[in-house]
Formats: structure tokens, C-alpha cells, sequence
């Protein structure tokens, strides 16, 4: 267990999952209880799902699905593995995630930044719509797909067909990538786009990474308006 | 003149399987190289609520007086498990349409029309605004695969969530919007560049199925503190395995859509081949209901082609809690209205037929983006349209519930109604006229 000193502590094998929620849905960051920690979460959904606050909740081991979905404000480190759909639909906070993801971590999230130590499954940052991404490891198959807005920064490499059908997020990867997706194309690295990248990483508090290792990825915008000519791409 | 000139000729003789309108498809096809895209729900004529009959009351049943005995109309949603189901005063909301799609007078003028009638309005994809939500006193917030403009301030805001898996017009088919309609405030909402024509993804990009579905329902009840009815709506195709699957998923609420369900945008040919009427999709979604113990607990919402009280009353009979309507809505607002004739005339339609509704120039100022175009609608006065064609629609369907004997309106049943056609007899699973006759079944009365 980490140094972190709670302000409350809750143990899921002690009170159910509906009680922690509306417990932190209840905390405002404006008390005393504005550092939490949750123990023996045990894969369990939708743990501290909607939380409107700033509020620091360390998670001591594995959670499912949706854990820290449409998070607004709050400071959310799980300290195992997530299920499908960590941080989905964030609006703001930062989501750190000390082992894999599986599929679609941070989709359609607007806000905010996820952070994920290992790897994220297929379907990283679906449909994101302004959310930062950054995995140290590698991201699985279709990641980006629609992806509106945001960044998506990846250590490891990428899967199949990754950015299809991208609107405008930023994507950058310093491994290998499988295979692009529809109208996504590999752009030049200028530098504004490493200092994106810098600020990023910095906002993450991760140091030390050459960005000059990085390529970016971005939509070629030739399937923004539909064209017969065009048809073969989708 | 020739000697053939005195012989009679027939008439010029068009098929029936390259009609007029089918020959007109193929040159434009031929012309374009692409398909045709409008708004609206299936065209043809198919079977539908009026194929069915009410039996009134005679000797064997006795009706209530017209004018002096009570005939409820309101229902509950949301009872399974919200903490706050929602109360409607007549069983008649809605159907969810977008700011987007539609104008922001248009979405104002709903709300009125709805709040006024004591019922819900709806909203679509790419979120909600300031001012159905001001202007709705029950507003359900439809949660959708593209999750354009999704806020959970909003959620939170929100009588009823809706879960939407597909639509009448197009099951198995995303949300469209081309760019005529994406102005700088569309654009925002949905966090795309503007002009660009928006093609929404078909499925959810967090779930899959229906173990997952479980779960995303409960995120968004943990997500609200379990205090929203969530519904689930579906485009009808399967309605016994998708209704039974969304209520084993855990939905408070089932809303089934048939193929007369309009769209903002879609391809013609999806419009008119997938999906199936409402009339053959009630009586396979009760069964679910039934079949699961819980018709009435899990309430029941159907949409797609309804137009009057007998509509709504047939539905009801059927074992629909409630209905939801769409197109007659836009009408009642002054979608089509023969005022804008030349207007329809200018874009190569005339009123009553025009569809296409993805071009944003509505003359309506209905489905359009156009600020000039919205101007021709008067929200307060489109409202009380509304409200008043609700009112039509309630009173309308009290008239039969009464004239078959029933104190409200879910007191009537499969048993008060008879067929006209044998398909939908087989349909509705209700007897041939003058028969004992349900076809595919065995039994009398």
C-alpha cells in the first residue's frame, strides 16, 4: 500500500458500491474528506463513477468497468488494473491508472487527462471528444476511432487501424503502428507538436521521454463531406 | 387519316413494378452515383392501427357516458427501479429529436406543447440546450452512441434517461446530419469543425451487447444516485429477444419503435427495408413483458406511425403503457403546411411530401439551421398547436376507451379490438372481423 494519508477510507468488502458513490457524489472538496482511499474494490463497475468534485480517491487494486466514468474535477489513481471504459466520458480531472486498461479507455471523454502505466486494449480514446491520452504501453486495434478532439500519446505501438474515420484529435506514437484507419494519415512533427507533447507529459508529471521519437498521426479530412469518389474508404 | 386511325387503343399503361417514382429513382441514381438521402419515416403503405377495429360495448359489455364518466389517461414510467418515475398526464410524450435536426424554435415549441399537456419531451443527438430544457417540465435526455454533447451536469439535469440502441427508421443504422445543418452552434455542441457532413457510429463505443448493456446501466444509475428512470429504446426488428434482452439488462422502461418512425437524415433504401411495422411489434414485445412477469412494472413505449386517438387507443390496447410520436408532432408545429406551398414547390416538392429535411431549408423553419427560416416559426404559437393536437389525441382515445367500457385507458385490451385483413389479424394477433379467427393461432373469444 502507498503513502498516501486518507482523510476517509472505505472498504468495499465492508459496505456496498452504491454507498461509496453517493458518498462521494455528496463530498464537495470544500470539507475535510477530500482524500480518499477505497479499499478491496474487486473488479467491482462503475467505482467512483460521477464525481463532481476535487477530490483525491486512491483505489487499492483492480476495478471494472467504467471505473471514474464522466469524472468532473477529481484526482482518481487505481492502483491495479481497469475494465472496459476507465474515465469514459471525463469532463475534467485526471485519471491515473497504475496497470492496463482493456477496451475503450477514455471514450468520448471531453476533458481532463488518463494517464495509463501498462497498456490499453482496442478502442483506446473512441470517439474522444477532447480528452488527453497518454499510455506508456502499447494501444490495441481501432484506438482513436471518430476521435474528435484531444490527444492521444502512446509510448508502445498501436494496432490495426489506428485514427479511423478521425475528426481532429492529435495522435502520436513512438512505436510501431499496425495499420492506419480510414483518412487517417501520418502528418509532419513540427514544433508545436512536440511542445503539445511536452506539456503533456509535464502536465502528467512524466520527464525524461525524447519527443523527438514520436510521430504524429492526424485525418486527412478527405471523408468530412461525402463524396462518390470516396466511396472505396469505407 | 389511315385506315388504323379508328381502332381503339388502350390506354398507356405504366407497371406496378416500375412505377413513376421508380423510374424517377433509377435516373437519378443513373445521374448521381449516390443514394438518396431524406428525412421521415417509411412511405409505403404497410399494415398498421388502421387494418384494426374496436368492438364497442353493446349487450355482452356496457360503455361509459361520453361526457360524465371518468376515463383515465395517465401512466407512470420508471417504476421498476427509479427513486423518481416520471408522471405523464396523458399517455402520449415526445419521441427524441435533436437540436440540429431540428430548429431551436422547433425544439422551444415542443417543449411548450408538452409541458402544457403535462407530458415529456425528448431530446436528441448532440445533447441538450438551455432552452428545451427550460421550456420542458419533463425532459427525457437520450444517451446515444456518438455521445455528442454528453454532460453528465446534464444527466443529472434530466428527468429520464434514454438509452438508444436504434430507431424505427433505421435499426442497425447511426445518426446523420450532413453539413448544410452544422452551424458554428451545432458544431460546438458536438465538438466537430463545422460544414462537415456527421455520420454518427451505429453502435455504443463503451459496450457491446446485452451483459454489457448491464453494466452501462448501472454506471448511469450509480452515476445519478439510482434516482432517474432509464429507458431503453429500440428500433423494431426482433421485438420478443431486444425487448426481453433490454429488460433483462435492467431497464425501467422499453420504447419500440416501428419502421414509420421518421429521421432527421437517412438513406431512402434503409428507410423503406429495415425494420418492421409497429402494428407487428407490440404484441411480440408484451410477450417479453408477459413472458419475464413483468407487463405493466417494466413500462412499455411505442412510436412510429401514430396520428390519432384511435392510434394512440389501439396501442394502448395492445399493452403499450404509452406512445410517442414524432412526425405528427412536426406537423402540429407546421411541418408541411400548405402556407409554404410555393416555397415547396421552389425545392422540388410540394407540401405534404417534402422530405428532405437534411438540406436544412425547411420554409417551415422546422428542420433548419437557418436563422432567416427560423423565423417563420413562432415557438409560443407552434406550441400551443402542439398542445392543443395533444389534447385531440387524449380526448380522441378517452372516446373509445369509454365507448369499450374502460375507466382509463389501460383498462383496454387485445379482446376489444377485431382485424380487417387477415395480415393483421396474424399481426396484431387479434380475431378476423366477424371471426374467431387469429391466424397462427388456435382459440375463439
Amino acid at each position: 500500500m502507498n503513502a498516501f494519508t486518507p482523510d476517509v477510507t472505505f472498504d468495499l468488502a465492508e459496505a456496498p458500491l452504491r454507498e461509496l458513490n453517493a458518498a462521494l457524489h455528496a463530498a464537495t472538496g470544500d470539507s475535510n474528506a477530500r482524500r480518499w482511499r477505497v479499499l478491496n474494490p474487486n473488479g467491482r463497475h462503475a467505482l467512483a463513477a460521477g464525481v463532481d468534485a476535487p477530490l483525491t480517491i486512491e483505489v487499492e487494486g483492480h476495478v471494472g468497468y467504467y471505473c471514474a466514468g464522466m469524472n468532473q474535477h477529481a484526482h482518481i489513481i487505481v492502483h491495479g488494473n481497469a475494465g472496459v471504459g476507465v474515465a469514459e466520458n471525463m469532463m475534467s480531472g485526471f485519471v491515473h491508472v497504475r496497470g492496463d486498461a482493456s477496451q475503450a479507455a477514455g471514450a468520448t471523454a471531453h476533458g481532463g487527462l488518463l494517464l495509463i502505466d501498462g497498456n490499453a486494449s482496442a478502442r483506446c480514446g473512441i470517439s474522444m471528444k477532447g480528452v488527453d491520452i497518454i499510455v506508456k504501453g502499447s494501444v490495441g486495434h481501432m484506438s482513436a476511432f471518430m476521435g474528435q478532439a484531444g490527444s492521444l500519446i502512446v509510448f508502445g505501438e498501436a494496432g490495426e487501424a489506428l485514427g479511423d474515420s478521425l475528426y481532429e484529435a492529435k495522435l502520436f506514437v513512438r512505436g510501431a503502428v499496425k495499420s492506419l484507419g480510414a483518412d487517417c494519415v501520418e502528418k509532419e512533427m513540427r514544433d508545436a507538436h512536440k511542445a503539445l507533447i511536452a506539456e503533456k507529459l509535464a502536465a502528467a508529471g512524466i520527464s525524461g521521454v525524447d519527443i523527438g521519437d514520436f510521430k504524429r498521426y492526424g485525418s486527412a479530412r478527405r471523408l468530412y463531406n461525402f463524396h462518390i469518389d470516396n466511396v472505396d474508404a469505407y | 387519316m389511315t385506315a388504323h386511325s379508328n381502332v381503339p387503343r388502350t390506354l398507356p399503361r405504366f407497371s406496378a413494378t416500375f412505377d413513376p417514382h421508380t423510374l424517377s429513382e433509377i435516373r437519378r441514381a443513373a445521374a448521381t452515383g449516390i443514394y438518396d438521402i431524406r428525412g421521415g419515416g417509411t412511405k409505403r403503405k404497410l399494415p398498421h392501427f388502421d387494418d384494426l377495429l374496436f368492438l364497442g360495448a353493446s349487450v355482452s359489455r356496457y360503455p361509459l357516458e361520453g361526457y360524465r364518466e371518468k376515463c383515465g389517461t395517465d401512466v407512470v414510467l420508471g417504476t421498476r427501479y427509479a427513486k423518481k418515475p416520471i408522471h405523464l398526464k396523458t399517455p402520449v410524450t415526445i419521441a427524441g429529436m435533436s437540436f440540429g435536426a431540428l430548429s431551436a424554435p422547433a425544439k422551444e415549441a415542443l417543449g411548450r406543447g408538452a409541458s402544457a399537456m403535462g407530458t415529456s419531451t425528448t431530446t436528441g443527438d448532440g445533447g441538450m440546450t438551455p432552452e428545451e430544457r427550460g421550456h420542458s417540465s419533463l425532459l427525457v435526455y437520450q444517451y446515444l452512441p456518438s455521445r455528442y454533447g454528453m454532460n453528465p451536469d446534464d444527466l443529472r439535469k434530466a428527468d429520464a434517461i434514454e438509452i438508444v440502441i436504434g430507431q424505427g427508421a433505421k435499426p442497425g443504422g447511426g445518426g446523420m446530419l450532413l453539413g448544410q445543418k452544422i452551424s458554428d452552434r451545432v458544431a460546438a455542441m458536438r465538438t466537430l469543425p463545422k460544414g462537415i457532413d456527421q455520420r454518427s457510429a451505429c453502435r455504443h463505443p463503451d459496450w457491446t451487447g446485452p451483459d454489457d448493456l448491464e453494466i452501462k446501466i448501472e454506471e448511469l444509475r450509480e452515476i445519478t444516485d439510482w434516482q432517474k428512470p432509464i429507458y431503453v429504446k429500440v428500433g423494431a426488428s426482433r421485438p420478443y429477444y431486444d425487448i426481453s434482452l433490454a429488460v433483462k439488462s435492467g431497464a425501467d422502461v422499453v420504447v419500440l419503435d416501428g419502421m414509420q418512425g421518421g429521421t432527421a437524415a437517412t438513406q431512402d433504401v434503409f428507410i423503406e427495408h429495415v425494420g418492421i411495422p409497429i402494428l407487428s411489434a407490440i404484441r411480440p414485445a408484451v410477450k417479453a413483458l408477459q413472458d419475464l412477469g413483468l407487463h405493466r412494472k417494466v413500462q412499455l413505449v411505442v412510436s412510429g406511425g401514430i396520428r390519432n386517438g384511435a392510434d394512440v387507443a389501439k396501442a394502448l390496447a395492445l399493452g403499450a403503457d404509452a406512445v410517442a410520436i414524432g412526425t405528427a408532432a412536426l406537423v402540429a408545429l407546421g411541418d408541411n403546411d400548405p402556407q409554404y406551398e410555393a416555397d415547396y414547390a421552389a425545392l422540388g416538392s410540394t407540401a405534404g411530401a417534402y422530405d428532405d429535411w437534411h438540406e436544412g431549408r425547411d420554409p417551415a423553419g422546422i428542420t433548419t439551421q437557418d436563422p432567416d427560416l427560423w423565423s417563420r416559426l413562432d415557438p409560443v404559437k407552434a406550441g400551443r398547436r402542439l398542445a392543443n393536437y395533444l389534447g385531440v389525441l387524449t380526448l380522441e382515445a378517452q372516446t373509445i376507451a369509454r365507448a369499450c367500457g374502460k375507466s382509463h385507458l389501460h383498462n383496454l385490451e387485445p379482446e376489444d379490438l377485431v382485424a380487417l385483413t387477415v395480415e393483421a389479424a396474424a399481426m396484431a394477433g387479434v380475431p378476423l372481423a366477424g371471426t374467431d379467427w387469429i391466424p397462427g393461432r388456435t382459440g375463439g373469444y
